[in-house]
């Protein structure tokens, strides 16, 4: 799992139905300092998570063990929205 | 998931048998500013796309093997959704084209 | 999947019991435009007819493993057809 930042939204009507009705958005990987880093993914939000807000991303064949993505082609999941991160330095 | 763009199809006859029947799409995966990521890709695919078309490229094994109907076959991508709008930061992005009437 | 050209092959005669009968190509990946992109890396052979100098496309991950099932076999690179065509249009983008 690594950190990331909401930064955009995807919007696609022709689509595998089984992503109909899935939220997909654009994320920026972030530091655990906060960060952003390079690159980017589209991933499924499976907790509402909104504009800017930090949140936990999950991928690979565990994204699909999220809420509501079993057996779905999801292969980058939102699983939480990050309220702080402490760190030891 | 990744963003990407159709560039071409690929035709090849000698290939593993589960690939029979699958359309091979070269694709370009891009980066947000509609710069090219990486190299392009070979991905099948699963829902009627044309060359120069924005799509939704998946690159794991189960999602494209599934979205394509074909479990349990060697397939690392497949295009799943035609892009109708991109949005950064609450506004369209510049690098995309917006496809009209269909959504909203 | 990636394109590629088969480039050589590796002889190994000590390795896991299920590569045995497994051929190993050391294949160039390349562009649409067939330039040579990114390290050269050895694959398996999933058609049973990949030649020499031949231009192919190569599936990575744990798919690459799929068609020699039942058989689990330790590849994440694998050969899986022979490019006949290619249409490239980017200039349609």
């Amino acid at each position: 799992m690594i950190l990331a930042r909401v930064v955009g939204t995807i919007v696609a009507t022709r689509k595998d139905p089984r992503l109909e009705g899935q939220k997909l958005l654009i994320v920026k990987p972030v530091s655990p300092e906060g960060h952003d880093e390079a690159g980017y993914v589209i991933a499924v939000d499976t907790v509402g998570a909104g504009n800017r807000e930090k949140v936990l991303l999950v991928g690979g064949s565990s994204a699909r063990l999220a809420e509501g993505c079993k057996d779905k082609p999801v292969d980058q999941a939102i699983v939480a929205i990050v309220d702080t991160v402490d760190l030891d330095r | 998931m990744l963003i990407a763009r159709v560039i071409g199809e690929m035709v090849a006859t000698e290939k593993h048998a589960s690939h029979a029947g699958c359309t091979a799409l070269l694709v370009q995966p891009l980066e947000l500013d509609g710069s090219n990521r990486g190299n392009a890709v070979i991905a099948f695919d699963s829902i009627g796309v044309g060359v120069g078309e924005c799509v939704l490229l998946t690159t794991e094994g189960y999602s494209a093997m599934t979205s394509v109907g074909r479990p349990n076959s060697p397939i690392d991508m497949a295009v799943i959704g035609v892009i109708d709008r991109v949005e950064l930061g609450g506004a369209a992005a510049p690098a995309f084209p917006i496809r009209a009437g269909q959504h909203e | 999947m990636q394109l590629g050209r088969v480039i050589g092959r590796v002889w190994a005669t000590v390795k896991d019991p299920a590569l045995h009968a497994q051929r190993l190509l050391v294949v160039q990946p390349l562009t649409p435009e067939m330039q040579p992109t990114g390290k050269q890396l050895v694959c398996l052979d999933g058609t049973g007819s990949v030649g020499a100098g031949e231009l192919i496309y190569w599936c990575g991950g744990k798919e690459s493993s799929f068609p020699f099932l039942p058989s689990e076999v330790p590849t994440n690179a694998t050969i899986v057809g022979i490019v006949d065509q290619l249409h490239v249009q980017r200039d349609k983008c």
